[in-house]
């Protein structure tokens, strides 16, 4: 085995739908395996709030997009022996395959570890994936790939409606569907076709059963599969939108080992190295199978089977791509067996997937074959009730388990056709009476899975009038039920059930997870709790500090929190503290078992964690480092006698409550923009009138759409009044000033003892208005002057020194004219830590932790005067949200970040752009500008963009305007005019490289014909602006690079 | 109901099967770790006096099938010890529920046991004396090693199956049907004998010692027929208690394992190509290496142990593996041994 010096592996770049934070988990730990093999490790992944972009980590982290020039230029700068192509998800996939088409790595002498670039082809490509399955006579599903839609069109006449539609090389199902006629085809074609060239037109296996193995295969040709999995939604709603359980749970042995045999074959016959998925469809009635896909490279799914089993599948893949076979590995939870093979489970995991789709206004609920979840969760168990109900809770949506929510809905409706929140129609229907056959007609769900929830919602529904008998609480506890639930039902507290609990001993049991279901003595320190145990695995612990995890990824929450958390632990572990990390997301870092001494694979709930502190006993528990869950419970936990780590619990409340908070600001003299709270509509629209329009609104009650808006008069007020439902004085409503043409400057930092310690200031390329999440961040600060820097940090201070903060915090600024305001405060790590870490190149998370720990963290750190600048920019996901309107708004949409660092301000900001999936436009840039001021500003900017000698089209007034204004303008009609040149028609022919779209009141959420253009951007991927600021931005970094090529620098180089 | 163990400890839990018979039942205690055939693990006759620990919590997901899918005419065990029984099942294959099932062949169940805490217990303490009972702790717990379990379980007469030129007798020491069907797909004429018949008269191209319960060395008889076959220059197979026959028949020793082998991915890897297979597995005695006679070598070892999972001889073509090449339950890899032992009848 000849080991290579030096590896690239190619990360997956921003958080987007369908390709999360599972690819850091798995290149993470694939850089661990490298590294101890004494190979130098180069990494691409522009991600920076990841753990895998860290100095500990790679030799060399380049953040730059993941695109081929600059994989080119790194390439022929570093020179790597070799390349990893599988732990970066599909970009990286499609990467790796581009660089090898265009001979970059043949010429660069770079050799593909692992699976051969043959083999990833075999498996892209559905014809020759197919045709090679046919080979060894293992059916697929009827299938034919077509390149335009005539022949689409035949292909399925051939096939028969309906049709499944899918777009080849694409992640997560992009531009899938099913079509039932050849209507709809080709309007699913028209969008298949915009991501990708070939087009596949699939039998439809409708209410088949969707069973998946995880396959690992040495060069050596040893081969496993180290977990099955099956859907709880059958075929038609994508295994990413699924409830997913593991192992399988209505499989019998013939149909597992028949599906477990199908994967070796295939995946022998295919030359896997390394780790793989195979999918298959399972005729419920016959036992007939068809395989799906092989994805030929770690995927979500991966990363789950490496959680739901404790087999650590990225790292395994990592060391036989370099050549080991799986007889020389250990198995890592045990250390005396070996990694060949199979683990047995002794209990069940369950996945459940996280939406967010109210963030989005107009998106449509409806599941199927694309995914549209951003986060998932998975909870361990021994019963089906058990898991189903914890991983309810652990989502973090405001339910305590299986029960209807209050939302008036067509319950049948949703079961048939499934929509987000399809598992509570089932609880509804279930409760109503309906029989679990009826709903299994209408779902196809097994009925298995239907039987074990009925048990659930029966149980439920004799609770209020049982006896408190230890046995019932016991089964209650075995069902899954929270003290919350059961309290609720027996309408008295939490806290008395906690008590009775006691009382009976009815207490959870600790297991570990050792993959081999008890056989082998394990020194496990993966566990998790159940009732259906009588004894636990581990002794109690005592005095370790546990770190309290952000729970699922979901819009606003996502894997910089994870960063965190992976900083607090390892700086705990520096400071030889004992850690324990108690967390519920399969996709982190931070639930690696080698990341903590004991980790916990547990919801995130008051009564859950005050179990494990019971046993555990800890110095204390850190609750600042991930992200909202755990804030929100550092004053419960302190009430119950926790000692939280850094700042008063009393106190971070303070800065939560607006109250306290507005009364602290008043205290302190600080502006804030002025705001009421009002318990009805009238009181609203009063309070709107006194302020001034335009307001932002924020009911506390949401029945659906968005939870925040700005109205501009009152008749918008209203009408997102009437929409939240419930406006009292049990669910008041926030009425605050909206303040326009205002900047944002944000504070990250950490304090001790009441004292500012470190801090980094950052500003927002976008005006106030666009969610900070959703907003370009610039460091240091391009624009902000001194003065305004200097009285922000007196404002952060004086705050600080108000709530007495130890440890991290963030502040958030509006500046307008000369006034500098207060918007928020969170005395905890914020979502920008890990940027504002890597850019200064000093380690907030890890400085936040010490302070925590007491240790004196004074010093000098240099934050502002930087000789290079960061951009940090949003990473959206609007191609998956049907509907959505991609345009900039108050409510984060944003599905995760990338950062790019410049020697200039230009190219920072180029870098980030093309990094979030923006391309540099050609020739042909469309124009539409909404009201006068937008035409007026953006006018000095456009006429640079003529002057680099782009064409221009724009809608009817835009192109007057520019016209007049001496830039020449092709007018484009509408698509109501129904004139030629038609704006969609052109959009659709894809004749447009940049679309501009401001609309004239950016917050007022018209959806006339703006929004059509800007949906129709999004659904043709064309690059799309709609900020003035931002695109005044890029239009300047545009002129001032110019030709000048955009620089591939480590990191190391800048920092 | 209780499971009482020989060492005093009991767990308390809910009866799902028949009433235990004088209100108790007992048998060896072991455990498997498979997470689906529970099926073919009741019906396999290797159980044949113990009461079962399975550690996958969720059993009886699936119901029961029909006869032919069975690894012999009825349920093997004497007892079945699960976490949760589910008594809702699913699958069109299902003919009942696992519960009626117990009940119609008299077989006691417990559930809402912590079989993991259980199976830990047997880890540590190695396989131990036990019994399921309605009434209190039993008086005497039976040790079923100490009776001839292969002769309850072996088929009292010979049977025939098929009509192909290539004939094979099927030792059957308690053997599963699926070494039966695995031989037939591949075009042999099985002849299936009692443990202790004498088939040297019988015209047989090779000779198929199967699994079966119990310690090995309570099959004398078995061992000088095999050691009587060793000089007519047929192939013989053995698998799991065939494999120890085939060693004490070559002139080595077995043992008795701590806690056994009884999971569906234990990793063997063969001596000549390094390469590693998932094995089924149940068993509780294995061949001692050091005894084995200079003639035979290894040819399978466990990965996770280091103990013997399978033997043959250096130039006859005699092997055994301990491990079930026939699955059911279980993993498929092996099904290559039966090729390989067709290809050897001449």
């Amino acid at each position: 085995m000849k080991k290579p010096k030096s590896v690239l592996i190619l990360g997956s770049g921003g958080l987007k739908i369908g390709q999360a934070g599972e690819f850091d988990y798995s290149g993470s730990q694939a850089i661990k395996a490298l590294k101890e093999e004494g190979i130098r490790v180069i990494l691409i992944n522009p991600n920076i709030a990841t753990v895998q972009t860290d100095k500990k980590l790679a030799d060399a982290v380049y953040f730059l997009p993941l695109a081929l020039e600059f994989a080119i230029k790194v390439i022929k700068k570093e020179k790597p022996d070799a390349i990893l192509l599988g732990f970066g998800g599909q970009t990286a996939l499609n990467l790796g395959l581009e660089l090898e088409k265009k001979g970059v790595l043949k010429k660069y002498k770079v050799k593909v570890l692992g699976t051969p670039v043959s083999t990833i082809r075999d498996t892209e490509d559905r014809d020759l994936f197919i045709r090679r399955l046919n080979e060894i006579h293992v059916k697929t599903a009827r299938s034919k790939a077509v390149e335009n839609i005539e022949d689409a069109k035949r292909a399925a006449k051939e096939i028969c409606y309906p049709v499944m539609v899918r777009a080849g090389f694409a992640l997560g199902g992009l531009g899938s569907g099913i079509a039932r006629d050849e209507k709809e085809l080709v309007e699913k074609l028209k969008e298949a076709f915009s991501s990708s060239s070939q087009v596949l037109i699939e039998e439809y296996l409708l209410g088949w059963k969707e069973v998946e193995y995880e396959v690992v295969r040495d060069a050596a040709d040893n081969c496993i599969t180290v977990c099955n999995m099956e859907n709880i939604d059958p075929m038609g709603v994508h295994t990413g939108e699924s409830i997913v359980v593991a192992p399988s749970q209505t499989l019998t042995n013939d149909e597992y080992h028949s599906l477990r045999e199908i994967a070796l074959r295939t995946i022998r016959h295919l030359g896997v190295v390394g780790e793989c998925n195979i999918q298959y469809a399972l005729h419920p009635k016959t036992s007939d199978y068809r395989v799906i896909e092989v994805n030929a490279r770690l995927s979500r799914s991966s990363a789950l089977a490496s959680k739901a089993t404790g087999y650590p599948l990225a790292y395994v893949a990592a060391k036989l791509a370099l050549g080991y076979s799986l007889t020389d590995l250990k198995n890592g939870v045990t250390q005396t067996t070996i990694a060949c093979f199979e683990p047995a489970l002794d209990y069940l995991v369950l996945k459940m997937p996280r939406w967010d789709l109210n963030k989005f206004e107009l998106a449509s609920t409806r599941i199927g074959t694309e995914m549209k979840s951003v986060g998932e969760v998975m909870a361990i168990g021994r019963s089906f009730e058990e898991v189903l109900q914890k991983a309810l809770r652990m989502l973090s949506i405001g339910v305590d388990g299986f029960a209807p929510i209050h939302r008036t809905m067509n319950y049948l409706d949703e079961i048939k056709h499934p929509t987000t929140r399809r598992i509570f129609a089932l609880a509804e229907a279930l409760k109503k009476g309906v029989s679990t056959q009826k709903i299994h007609q209408l779902s196809r769900i097994d009925p298995w899975f239907l039987e074990k929830m009925k048990n659930i919602v029966d149980f439920g529904a004799k609770l209020p009038r049982a006896k408190y008998s230890r046995d019932a609480l016991l089964q209650a506890k075995r069902l899954g039920f929270s003290d919350k639930q059961i309290a609720h039902a027996k309408k008295t507290t939490e806290e008395k059930i906690r008590a009775l609990r006691h009382r009976y001993k009815v207490l959870p049991a600790i297991k570990q997870i050792d993959t081999l279901a008890g056989e082998f003595p394990a020194k496990t320190n993966y566990l998790y709790l159940t009732y259906h145990g009588s004894e636990h695995d581990v002794t109690e612990g005592s005095r370790a500090t546990i770190v309290l995890g952000s729970g699922p990824y979901c819009i606003g929450s996502s894997v910089e929190f994870d960063w965190c958390n992976v900083q607090a632990l390892h700086t705990l572990r520096e400071n030889k503290r004992k850690t324990i990390m108690i967390n519920c997301n399969p996709e982190t870092v931070s639930t690696d078992y080698d990341e903590s001494d004991r980790l916990y694979f547990e919801e995130l709930s008051l009564e859950r964690v005050m179990d494990i502190v019971e046993y555990e006993k800890p110095a204390g528990v850190i609750v600042s480092m991930g992200g909202q869950i755990p804030n929100n419970l550092a004053l419960p936990l302190q009430k119950n006698g926790v000692r939280i780590l850094g700042t008063n619990p009393k106190n971070i409340d303070q800065a939560e409550r607006r109250h306290a908070f507005s009364q602290l600001l008043d205290v302190l003299d600080v502006e804030q923009p002025t705001w009421l709270e009002v318990a009805s509509h009238s009181k609203a629209a009063e309070a709107a009138e006194n302020m001034g329009y335009p307001v932002l609104v924020r009911p506390s009650y949401v029945l659906s759409g968005s939870a925040m808006n700005v109205a501009f008069d009152k008749e918008s007020l209203l009408r997102y009044l009437k929409r939240a439902g419930d406006v009292s004085s049990e669910h008041p409503v926030v009425i605050s000033k909206f303040m326009e043409n205002a900047r944002e400057i944000e504070i990250d930092g950490v304090a001790q003892k009441g004292k500012l310690a470190i801090y980094a200031i950052s500003e927002h390329v976008e005006n106030a208005g666009t969610h900070s999440g959703d907003a370009t961040v610039v460091l240091p600060p391009q624009r902000t002057y001194l003065e305004t820097i200097r009285r922000a940090k007196e404002i952060t201070k004086a705050i600080i020194k108000e709530l007495n903060i130890t440890g991290p915090f963030n502040m958030q600024f509006l500046a307008k004219d000369n006034r500098l305001m207060v918007i928020e405060c969170n005395v905890r790590a914020s979502r920008s830590f890990p940027f504002v870490s890597k850019v200064t190149g000093h380690n907030f998370a890890e400085l936040a932790t010490k302070a925590l720990l007491g240790y004196d963290i004074s010093g000098e750190y240099r934050t502002v005067e930087l000789d290079y600048v960061g951009v940090k920019s949003p990473q959206f996901s609007y191609g998956r949200i049907k509907g959505a309107d991609p345009v900039s708004y108050v409510e984060m949409t944003a599905t995760g970040e990338v950062a790019c660092f410049g020697d200039s301000y230009s190219e920072a900001l180029l870098k980030s752009m093309l990094a979030a999936g923006f391309r540099i436009p050609k020739k042909k840039v469309l124009v539409s500008l909404g009201g006068d001021e937008n035409k007026v500003k953006m006018l000095p900017s456009l006429q640079k963009l003529y002057e680099m000698k782009y064409q221009f089209y724009g809608t009817e007034h835009t192109a007057e305007f520019l016209e007049k204004n001496g830039i020449p303008c092709k007018i484009l009609y509408k698509i109501s005019d129904k004139r030629e040149p038609n704006t969609i028609a052109l959009i659709e022919k894809r004749g447009i490289d940049l679309i501009i779209n401001v609309p004239s009141k950016p917050l007022a959420r018209e959806t006339a014909d703006g929004f059509e253009i800007r949906r129709k951007a999004v659904d043709m991927n064309i690059p799309l602006i709609t900020n003035r600021q931002l695109a005044e931005a890029f239009i300047g970094a545009l002129a001032e690079q110019g030709g000048n090529g955009l620089k591939a620098k480590a990191w190391s180089e800048y920092v | 109901m209780k499971l009482h163990l020989k060492d005093g400890t009991s767990y308390e839990g809910q009866s799902f099967g028949a009433p235990p018979a004088g209100g108790s039942v007992a048998g060896e205690v072991v455990f498997n770790t498979g997470m689906v055939g529970y099926v073919e693990s009741l019906t396999d006759p290797s159980y044949a006096g113990q009461i079962v620990v399975l550690t996958y919590p969720l059993i009886g997901n699936y119901g029961v099938p029909k006869k032919e899918r069975f690894e012999s005419q009825k349920i093997q065990v004497a007892g079945l010890v699960v976490s949760e029984y589910s008594e809702n099942y699913s699958h069109h294959e299902a003919k009942e529920s696992l519960a009626a099932w117990l009940k119609r062949e008299g077989i006691s169940a417990i559930q809402g046991v912590d079989t993991r805490a259980l199976t830990k217990k047997l880890r540590e303490h190695g396989v131990m004396l036990g019994a399921l009972s309605n009434n209190g702790k039993p008086r005497k717990f039976t040790d079923p090693n100490d009776e001839n379990l292969v002769a309850k379980v072996s088929t009292k007469r010979k049977h025939v199956y098929g009509t192909e030129k290539k004939r094979i007798v099927l030792v059957d020491c308690g053997a599963k049907e699926n070494i039966v069907r695995s031989l037939v797909a591949r075009g042999a004429t099985v002849i299936r004998v009692p443990w202790d018949y004498d088939f040297s008269r019988e015209k047989y191209d090779g000779l198929l010692i199967s699994n079966g319960p119990g310690d090995p060395t309570q099959c004398g008889v078995t061992i000088t027929n095999i050691q009587h076959a060793m000089k007519k220059n047929k192939p013989i197979l053995g698998i799991c208690l065939g494999n120890q026959l085939l060693a004490l028949a070559a002139g080595a020793k077995t043992y008795k394992l701590k806690y056994g082998h009884r999971s569906h991915n234990q990793p063997c890897i063969e001596s000549d190509s390094k390469r590693c297979y998932i094995t089924s597995q149940n068993h509780g005695f294995a061949v001692d290496e050091g005894s084995l006679p200079k003639d035979w070598d290894i040819w399978f070892t466990n990965a996770n142990d280091g103990s013997n999972e399978g033997i043959r001889h250096k130039t006859e073509n005699w092997r055994s593996v301990q491990f079930h090449p026939e699955a059911t339950p279980g993993p498929t890899d092996t099904a290559w041994i039966f090729d390989n032992f067709m290809q050897s009848l001449k």
